[in-house]
């Protein structure tokens, strides 16, 4: 689903990415490890291309988008993205939040398909043969308003937040807050979701909420990449887990490959730390 | 006093029965209709412009419409605005052959001239937004003009409002220049009664405590705005 090739990150002198090859497959749960400062938040934000690579590719359902000449934002919609400070917009509700995207994004797609048929239909006046063809409407600006709605409702509902469709962030607590930012990914129906530290900006009371929605995400088969802290988390759900330092990914493996038999001193020496 | 009270008959006379209303009506319809448009042209402008010059800068265009922005920023900061008007209305538009009326022109130069003013409040607005709006809006696959539309710029405004109602009194007593170039405002209207009768401390007089009204009318308006924008952070 997401492959990086070669992938390489410096900022000025700094090489934060030395050489990174990792491939992430449908369904997966990629739990990043390391130190801070060892580049996980970088390796992250390169996979949506949140920071462009300096070098390599980024391999996302075939396409390369660390190409400048992708339209980014159209695959950033298929790559949900929940970050430390959650990142709510502040100047909309919870329910706006979710909404905002996928009502624009449809929106738009209506129009560019109003104004094609427009055009195909003014060729056929005239009896210009065109190349495009007559695009099925199937929805107007309100259904698909009406249409998002309801959605949002439904994935509010599910993490219990639904009486909270209507008030703004900062009325929220900040595991509702980052529960409500994981749910406006979702909203956009994404292949994959990347998570920098969803719970490092929490009070310990709120971690255990926010980790209960995403352990319910892999049981529902999302691909998920997570950094985090939390070492139970990647023990329990995992697929696979990488270790990161200094740039690199120095090992992988399954939760107990790396947690039971560290092989490298780092590691060895970051578990006796955090464990 | 009853030397006062005498002045007073005689603007009285002026004002209501010589017509005189009817001047100071007009000018105070122009210095607001001026104050008013230039306000929400320089608004347009001056988001345009700090919206320029907050982009990421390794292109060239954005390097080349940054240089520009500056340039008009300089120019307009750097002058007097009296300077502007008069250029515009006696320079400008005589060489390139157009008509137009000395309160329209007080309206485009007024509002160009806050553009420049409003671009670096509404910059320093727009830095004051927390970038993880900016990244929250990319992350859910909004381009960087929609997300800074949609997301910055709105919580930008709300930032600077105060400021921007400054702003906006600045232009309103400003705006008494514009006599410079024959276009009718509150002081020319007062001048005129004032001549018409030979005493300058009533109308004068009058004329100050419209302006103080006005500036209190709208500082109070907006305080309203402002609260009820804050609705959306209630406990910050
Ligand atoms: N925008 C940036 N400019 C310069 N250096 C940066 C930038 N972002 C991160 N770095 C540097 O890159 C290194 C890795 O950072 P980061 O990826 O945030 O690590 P982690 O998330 O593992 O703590 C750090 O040394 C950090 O100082
Ligand atoms: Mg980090």
């Amino acid at each position: 689903m997401i492959e990086t090739v070669n992938l390489k990150k410096c900022y000025g002198d700094l090489t934060v990415l030395k050489d990174i090859n990792i491939k992430v497959n449908e369904g997966e749960v990629v739990v990043v490890i390391g130190p801070s400062g060892s580049g996980k938040s970088t390796f992250l934000r390169c996979l949506n291309c949140m920071e462009d690579p300096t070098a390599g590719s980024i391999i996302f359902n075939g396409v390369d988008i660390a190409d400048m000449k992708v339209d980014i934002n159209f695959h950033r919609q298929k790559m949900g993205m929940v970050f430390q400070h959650f990142n709510l917009f502040n100047n909309k509700t919870v329910i706006e939040n979710i909404m905002l995207s996928p009502v624009y994004v449809e929106t738009k797609k209506l129009k560019k398909a109003k104004r094609n048929n427009f055009f195909v239909k003014l060729k056929q006046t005239f009896g210009i043969k065109s190349d495009s063809q007559i695009i099925e409407i199937t929805k107007t600006k309100a259904q698909i308003k009406k249409d998002a709605r309801e959605n949002a409702l439904t994935l509010l509902k599910k993490i219990g937040l639904e009486d909270k469709a209507d008030i703004y962030p900062s009325q929220l607590s900040g595991g509702q807050k980052q529960r409500v930012a994981i749910v406006r990914s979702l909203a956009m129906n994404p292949d994959v979701i990347l998570f920098d530290e969803p719970t490092s900006a929490l009070d310990p009371e709120m971690v255990g909420e926010v980790l209960e929605v995403m352990k319910n995400l892999a049981k529902d088969g999302m691909t998920m990449v997570v950094v985090t802290h939390e070492m139970g988390f990647a023990k329990e759900v995992a697929s696979r887990v990488l270790f990161m330092d200094e740039g690199n990914i120095l090992e992988q493996g399954t939760p107990q490959d790396i947690f039971q038999n560290p092989q490298s001193d780092r590691l060895k020496s970051f578990l006796a730390k955090v464990l | 006093m009853g030397n006062f009270n005498k002045k007073i008959e005689v603007f009285k006379d002026v004002f209501f029965d010589g017509g005189g209303y009817k001047t100071v009506l007009e000018g105070l319809q122009n210095t607001i209709i001026i104050a008013v448009v230039g306000l929400v042209i320089g608004v347009f402008i001056g988001t345009i412009i700090a919206t320029i010059r907050v982009l990421p800068k390794y292109k060239t265009l954005p390097k080349v419409l940054n240089g520009l922005c500056s340039f008009y920023v300089g120019l307009f900061r750097g002058t007097p605005i009296v300077v502007q008007l008069l250029v515009f209305y006696y320079v400008l538009l005589p060489l390139l052959e157009i008509k137009m009326a000395a309160v329209t022109v007080a309206i485009y130069v007024f509002g160009m001239n806050s553009g420049a003013y409003i671009s670096e409040i509404m910059r320093s607005g727009i830095m004051s937004v927390d970038v993880g709006q900016m990244e929250g809006g990319r992350a859910v696959g909004l381009s960087y003009g929609v997300t800074m539309r949609k997301i910055v710029i709105p919580q930008a405004v709300k930032n600077i409002l105060p400021t921007l109602g400054n702003e906006f009194i600045a232009l309103i007593k400003e705006t008494s220049v514009v006599s410079f170039v024959g276009a009718t405002d509150l002081y020319v209207a007062f001048n005129y009664i004032g001549s018409n009768s030979y005493e300058f401390m009533v109308p004068y007089l009058v004329m100050a405590m419209i302006y103080i009204v006005l500036v209190l009318l709208i500082s109070m308006l907006i305080k309203i705005i402002e609260r009820s924008l804050r609705k959306s952070d209630r406990d910050r």
